[in-house]
């Protein structure tokens, strides 16, 4: 057992964080609220092998394991990286380039030339979020996974939302979701939901610790009665609530991209359930604390607390929010007793 | 990163697990009075004597000190395995296998270790540990037992407090102020003390869950030969921290394990609960809290194995340890809030749910109190992790 970084783990780890310092400062990426996605950025992010990391070698990817990708995620999510990271990683890793329909989507996911999102399928009117930006929609159920044009949808009388809860993560409302045309089975869209979850948990992994990153640079910064706000007892104490939330979410989100790949002692969807339930509440929780560390600067646009703390948001109801993962974990437990 | 174990990690399972399946039979259940303490010394060394006649005993500890000498791993995979056999506690034998053991081994002479060390280890020597003070708690270094120079004596009065097992102990690892105008922390003694010696005075302290392990013990003009110092004189607080190098993130294994038992037996406890119609079970607000603890509980077992990765690494853990405490002991409380709900009434007398539950949930409700105070506060933890971990500036 050694649950460390590998030497090439945290090789991809920094490399990630660099391409994000260089290429995904926070001006541009807030530039992206009113320009829409910045696609020349997208696709040196699939250049640097984001999106093909876990595309099988056979089908001209990495080859590599969900370990590695919850790695690059992470920092994704720490530098507020917006766009359909998670559908368009899945789309790459579980659509193969064998000629079936969805392998020319895969290919161009893998490729940073098509921008993938996804959606679990429901009845009625729902919000379908970064339809202005992508391609294609993957669309998940039951029986498989269901591909449309995103731009059909985006004809069919669809507009998107004037303010969404998040600004970098543009919805649209739709009235209805088309079938769409079947490009995997139920297996997979079942390996689609659990890997989905995972990928999403590592984003808000590492949205949780972007957020606590911000609030303890502004603690030693900011000052009031002549000395640094990190110093007093009441702001130190929030601040390292913040990085035990983190460092126990990273162990889950680690354990889960481990066991994933067959690595582990657990089941795989025990330790996806156990991540997402942890993601839910740790990413949102060390939003608000960011926001409440901050003070009244916490509550203005121009500081990004509030985006750390609206994306986490968002990602707790992507591939099933915590209380449905909380649920699934009772049900095992009750279970035993029945 | 791999969470599986290697041929020989498992090949160690494998071993450990027949053999304590070979003893464990003839191992009788906890002496059920708390406050005997004679008898749970008796029980405890007994068990401590049949680890060490098997090789087991200092697990952590290297073989050149008659330690097993295993991997930060092997201890971890010891202590889930002996929990999940359930095997008994280390109880009495916690200050000496965990703290003064130790601490002898990185600082104490080899005539010190050669008469200590191995006693430690077959549980001949049972030890306490006289560090805190009624006015020294989270503040350790200001503690004010003194100690006058008296040739080849240190001669020592003062009091300390929470020294579990005073009673029954033969040593006790003691920190005195040898030099009261040096910096607080340049001039304290660590001291090996014999428990017979005249002028110690020891008094049960009851605690909150009526048990009777924890004492005081007053020390009047105590005499203690200067050969039984460890480290040099006015360097006892280095010695001190020493220890804490020792820690490999397993301190807290066989509490996770128990755990991860007790959230089981109240998840059925849920399934037999009826409040009108329906079952606790029933209650969406209990079920996802079980399955919120399930998935804390989980995360800390894989934080565990980060931590015993990070020693296994680089022989430390840090921070980390921290972290883990604080995390542990707050899924611990609400786990108490939660078998507080589902009990109800029947969760009035420790020991006995009215055959609802196997385990004792209000007993460990109680018991849970110290889990943010006891090893430092969970105050003095945040305080830790904010500066140490965050660099955030000292308040002072």
């Amino acid at each position: 057992m050694d649950f460390e970084l590998n030497e090439d783990q945290e090789a991809l780890a920094e490399g990630v964080a660099a391409l994000c310092a260089g290429r995904f400062d926070i001006e541009t990426v807030r530039a992206m609220a009113t320009d829409g996605l910045d696609r020349r950025r997208w696709t040196e992010l699939a250049e640097t092998g984001v999106f093909s990391l876990t595309r099988p070698e056979s089908d001209g990817g990495l080859g590599m394991g969900w370990a590695d990708a919850v790695v690059v995620l992470e920092q994704l999510g720490r530098a507020l990286v917006p766009g359909p990271l998670v559908a368009t990683t899945l789309v790459a890793a579980l659509i193969g380039s064998g000629g079936d329909d969805g392998s020319e989507i895969a290919e161009g996911a893998a490729q940073g030339t098509m921008v993938v999102g996804t959606q679990e399928r429901s009845p009625g009117r729902c919000y379908v979020e970064f339809l202005p930006w992508i391609d294609a929609l993957v669309i998940s159920d039951d029986e498989g996974l269901w591909c449309v044009d995103a731009a059909s949808l985006s004809t069919a009388g669809a507009a998107p939302a004037a303010h969404p809860l998040d600004p970098l993560t543009p919805v649209t409302a739709v009235a209805e979701l088309p079938q769409g045309r079947r490009i995997a089975d139920a297996d997979t869209a079942a390996q689609w939901r659990q890997c989905g979850a995972l990928l999403t948990a590592a984003l808000q992994l590492g949205l949780a610790a972007g957020a606590t990153d911000l609030a303890v640079e502004y603690a030693k910064q900011r000052e009031q009665f002549g000395r640094p706000i990190g110093a007093f007892q009441a702001v130190k104490h929030r601040c390292a609530d913040m990085i035990t939330r983190v460092e126990v979410l990273r162990a889950a989100v680690y354990a889960a991209g481990t066991t994933l790949d067959g690595n582990g002692v657990d089941d795989p969807a025990h330790s996806v359930a156990v991540a997402k339930v942890l993601a839910s509440s740790a990413a949102a929780a060390c939003g608000k604390d960011s926001v409440q560390v901050h003070g009244g600067m916490g509550y203005t646009w121009e500081v990004d607390a509030h985006l750390y703390l609206k994306r986490a948001w968002v990602n707790d109801h992507t591939f099933g929010d915590g209380d449905h993962y909380a649920e699934q974990l009772a049900a095992g437990l009750i279970g035993r007793y029945q | 990163m791999d969470l599986c174990y290697t041929e020989a990690e498992e090949a160690f399972r494998d071993e450990l697990r027949a053999w304590l399946n070979s003893v464990l039979g003839d191992i009788g259940p906890t002496p059920a009075d708390h406050t005997d303490l004679e008898a749970r010394r008796a029980y405890d060394t007994s068990w401590q004597r049949i680890l060490y006649d098997a090789g087991y005993a200092g697990i952590h500890w290297p073989a050149e000190f008659g330690g097993r000498g295993s991997t930060p791993t092997e201890h971890l995979i010891f202590l889930e395995e002996t929990e999940r056999a359930g095997a008994p506690y280390v109880g009495v034998n916690f200050v000496g296998q965990l703290h003064a053991g130790p601490t002898l081994i990185a600082e104490a002479t080899p005539i010190q270790q050669s008469a200590h060390l191995a006693p430690i280890l077959s549980g001949d020597h049972v030890w306490c540990q006289g560090f805190s003070e009624p006015g020294s708690g989270s503040d350790l270094a200001s503690l004010t037992t003194r100690a006058f120079d008296d040739g080849d004596h240190y001669v020592v009065t003062g009091q300390k407090i929470w020294t579990s097992f005073a009673q029954v102990a033969d040593y006790c690892e003691l920190l005195v102020r040898t030099d009261p105008d040096a910096p607080k922390h340049r001039g304290i003694t660590w001291l090996i003390m014999p428990m017979d010696l005249p002028g110690i005075e020891i008094r049960p302290i009851v605690t909150a869950l009526g048990a009777g392990e924890f004492a005081e013990m007053f020390l009047d003009e105590v005499r203690i030969p200067k050969v039984n110092r460890v480290g040099d004189h006015n360097d006892g607080w280095r010695v001190t921290m020493v220890t804490f190098a020792f820690e490999r993130g397993t301190a807290f294994i066989s509490e996770i394990i128990a755990s991860q038992r007790l959230l089981a037996d109240l998840a059925g406890v849920a399934r037999k609960v009826t409040r009108g119609s329906a079952r606790a079970s029933d209650d969406a607000e209990i079920r996802r809290e079980l399955g919120r603890l399930e998935a804390e509980l989980d995360a800390l077992w894989s934080l565990t194995k980060r931590n015993v990765s990070q020693a296994q690494r680089t022989g430390m853990v840090g921070p980390g340890g921290s972290v883990f405490k604080l995390a542990y002991a707050d899924a611990r409380k609400r786990m108490s809030q939660l078998a507080e709900r589902i009990l109800g009434r029947a969760g009035l007398a420790i020991g006995d749910t009215l055959d609802l539950s196997e385990l004792d949930h209000v007993g460990e409700r109680i018991y849970t109190l110290t889990l943010t105070i006891a090893a430092g506060t969970s105050e003095i933890q945040r305080n830790i992790v904010g500066e140490r971990l965050l660099g955030l500036p000292k308040d002072r």
